[in-house]
């Protein structure tokens, strides 16, 4: 009888360890986009990207669009953040006013004057951070081409143990072209930083590939 | 190495003593080397005669064990069947011979009837009147002319015409009588004839039963008596039973997984979908709960039946207790039907959401879903459907369980046969192993064994010249006892 105690006991605690709120199986993604002039063309893009992700995520999941201007470190440059509900109806219905906001900004979206990558980085960390979400995702929608405006200072390291920073349509800028190294060394400096915080670095051009990027 | 060829100057003939030295010491080691090799395969070969054997033991246990419970369950189904039949005929001697004496007496009755209408029917019909023959006799008299006879004559002649009318219409109306009392027996008639037709087919179904009763009664003695055709008619029934049941289980597995699909998203709205038990999303977890739930009512709800005898204690419970249990079960049921009837409809409403999300997300502009009912309809039939079929999973699950304890013995009867048999096999091979390797070294050390034949045979020519000439008779045991001979056990040419 007592043993038959203790066996029930073992299954109820192994169950209640078991029991999870789910938070370390659920994804938070950050999605980073570049508003300078040189890219702000490739906005559409990145709305059928973030359409995408809406589609994909499920309830418990996180999402956040952030925009690269001057100052990208800043809770002012999120456009639209959600961390869907436990219930499908209403992560839905989160889904759709998310998408809305994502519409009006890409409809009234301004170039921004400089390219602040490593601001928007680091509010990405702090961002996903918070949201305590289990798998965490950079995604950079950029040339790659930071312009700091004068006075800001972005030489601190990124924290980014557990999260995958991945580079999405990195567009090749005029000078590539004349000078592919620049391209080159541009995406090698921004895989040493990640790396060197502890990230993992991507590079996605082909944007048909992104499904296979969050199955894994 | 190098120090073992440097014996001497020439590394060849340093080998060639170290080859001397070595067969040498194989020499000297030959009888202790073959001891131990015979020792060491008569060890392996003893322990693993050994070990077939009492490997060949528990399989002969098992096999015991597996008739054993052949035959119980044999006897136990043979019971069952007697049971039924005479439940069966407790039905029918309930029905059918129960009311025998209203039916004796409704019988009787009609037959009284019966007799009382025939009575009335032999009835004879009255006769003429005696004057009539008076009557008769005078208008026979032959006419004399005389006017007052003649009158007195017409006037007799028209009263006896007149008389047999009335007579010819009484006796018309008394045979009008006796027909309408004929006609009125044929209902009794048919009536005792149904009566005895219902008799004699109880009868004759009682008949039958108890043939059917006298076969299942030889059956249940051939098990009791635990005979061999009785136990190979059990093991095939119990095998083809396994085989059955497991496709009809499978086909039910089926139909679970189809019943959880309906279940399983809508219970993410109920119970969050991002939540997890170990590596299990609550919600599917939740979901096959309610279909394992669905299983075990109607495992329950069978056995309240009598159908199934998978619960001892529910089988046994007073009838107005497993009646109560069985209505009790029902309703639970199909609660649980509309319960999963409800979450099909949820199920097709929250699909269509995603699909119009995944549209709106898509772009398509203008998205026409489809609007057509029916397959909500059929989805929530469905899904109060299936958890009642789903209860008759518990014929071919017992039915499994039953027959799988046959079907497990008889394999791991076989398996413990197979096990006796290698093991068996390496213990010879043990045996001959260690015979081959005192070949083989005799073989090495052949140079040695040849010099020592030849320098033998030196040492005994003279010998046996000597005893050649003292006694005729050759001694044999003399020449054996020279063989070196390792004989077999007698166990391994078996």
């Amino acid at each position: 009888m007592r043993r038959c105690g203790a066996i029930w006991c073992a299954i109820v605690l192994f169950c209640l360890m078991g029991c999870s709120g789910g938070a370390e199986r659920a994804r938070g993604i950050y999605v980073l986009l570049d508003t300078s002039g040189t890219y702000a063309g490739e906005l559409k893009k990145a709305q059928a990207i973030i359409n995408y992700l809406l589609g994909t995520l499920q309830p418990g999941d996180t999402l956040v669009v952030g925009r690269i201007d001057t100052g990208s470190f800043s809770e002012k440059d999120i456009i639209a953040k959600a961390r869907f509900d436990q219930r499908p109806s209403m992560a839905n219905t989160q889904k759709r006013a998310f998408q809305k906001k994502i519409d009006a900004f890409i409809g009234a979206v301004t170039d921004s004057g400089f390219t602040d990558i490593s601001g928007g980085i680091l509010q990405a960390i702090e961002t996903l951070n918070e949201s305590g979400a289990g798998r965490k995702y950079i995604l950079i929608f950029s040339d790659l081409q930071e312009e700091l405006a004068k006075g800001y200072v972005r030489d601190v390291p990124f924290p980014l143990t557990g999260f995958q920073v991945v580079a999405l349509n990195v567009t090749k800028l005029r000078n590539d072209n004349q000078d592919p190294k620049n391209y080159l060394v541009r995406v090698e400096e921004w895989r040493k930083k990640t790396e060197k915080g502890g990230g993992q670095w991507r590079v996605v051009n082909d944007l048909e590939r992104l499904g296979a990027l969050f199955e894994q | 190495m190098e120090n073992l060829l440097s014996i001497t100057p020439y590394p060849l003939l340093s080998v060639c003593i170290w080859l001397l030295l070595l067969f040498l010491a194989m020499y000297l080691a030959r009888k202790p080397f073959h001891r131990s090799m015979t020792a060491f395969g008569r060890v392996i070969y003893n322990s693993m005669r050994l070990a077939a054997s009492s490997v060949k033991l528990s399989e002969k246990r098992l096999i015991v064990r597996n008739r054993e419970v052949l035959m119980n369950n044999g006897l136990e189904m043979a019971e069952r069947k007697v049971e039924r039949e005479f439940d069966r005929i407790a039905a029918s001697v309930q029905r059918d011979l129960e009311g025998y004496p209203q039916v004796q007496r409704k019988l009787t009755e009609n037959l009284l009837k019966l007799e009382a209408d025939y009575e009335k029917c032999t009835a004879i019909p009255q006769s003429l009147s005696d004057w009539v023959k008076v009557i008769d006799a005078i208008a026979n008299i032959r006419p004399t002319g005389d006017r007052m006879v003649v009158n007195m004559l017409e006037e007799i002649h028209n009263t006896l015409i007149e008389q047999h009318k009335s007579a010819v219409e009484r006796h018309r109306r008394d045979m009008a009588e006796r027909h309408g009392i004929l006609s009125r027996m044929v209902p009794f008639w048919r009536g005792v004839q149904k009566t005895v037709d219902g008799i004699e087919k109880a009868i004759l179904n009682l008949s039958q039963r108890s043939k059917k009763i006298d076969r299942y009664m030889a059956d249940y003695e051939k098990i009791r008596a635990q005979t061999d055709s009785a136990e190979r008619q059990l093991s095939s029934s119990s095998l083809t039973q396994f085989f059955i049941s497991g496709l009809v289980l499978a086909v039910a597995a089926v139909g679970a997984i189809i019943n959880f699909n309906l279940v399983a998203l809508p219970m993410s709205e109920m119970v969050g979908g991002s939540n997890y038990l170990g590596i299990f999303k609550i919600s599917d977890v939740a979901g096959l709960m309610v279909v394992c739930l669905e299983v075990v009512l109607g495992f329950f709800l069978m056995d309240a039946l009598r159908i199934t005898h998978l619960f001892d204690s529910i089988g046994s419970m007073e009838d107005k207790k497993r009646r109560i249990a069985f209505w009790f079960l029902l309703g639970g049921l199909t609660l649980f039907a509309g319960f999963e009837s409800a979450l099909a409809l949820m199920r097709d409403r929250m699909a269509a959401d995603m699909e119009a999300l995944r549209q709106s997300l898509a772009g398509v502009e203008n998205t026409e879903l489809a609007t057509s009912s029916i397959p909500r309809i059929g989805q929530m039939i469905m899904g109060f459907i299936l958890p009642f079929i789903l209860t008759f999973v518990a014929i071919p699950f017992e039915s499994f369980i039953s027959s799988s304890r046959t079907v497990i013995g008889i394999i791991g009867a076989w398996m413990l046969r197979t096990l006796a048999f290698v093991l068996r096999l390496v213990g010879n091979l043990g045996f001959y192993l260690g015979r081959l390797i005192i070949n083989i070294y005799d073989l090495v050390i052949f140079p040695a064994l040849w010099v020592e034949g030849a320098i033998g045979q030196k040492i005994s020519r003279p010998r046996e010249e000597k005893v050649r000439t003292e006694a005729t008779a050759p001694d044999e045991a003399a020449r054996t006892s020279q063989m070196e001979t390792v004989s077999l056990p007698k166990e391994a040419t078996e």
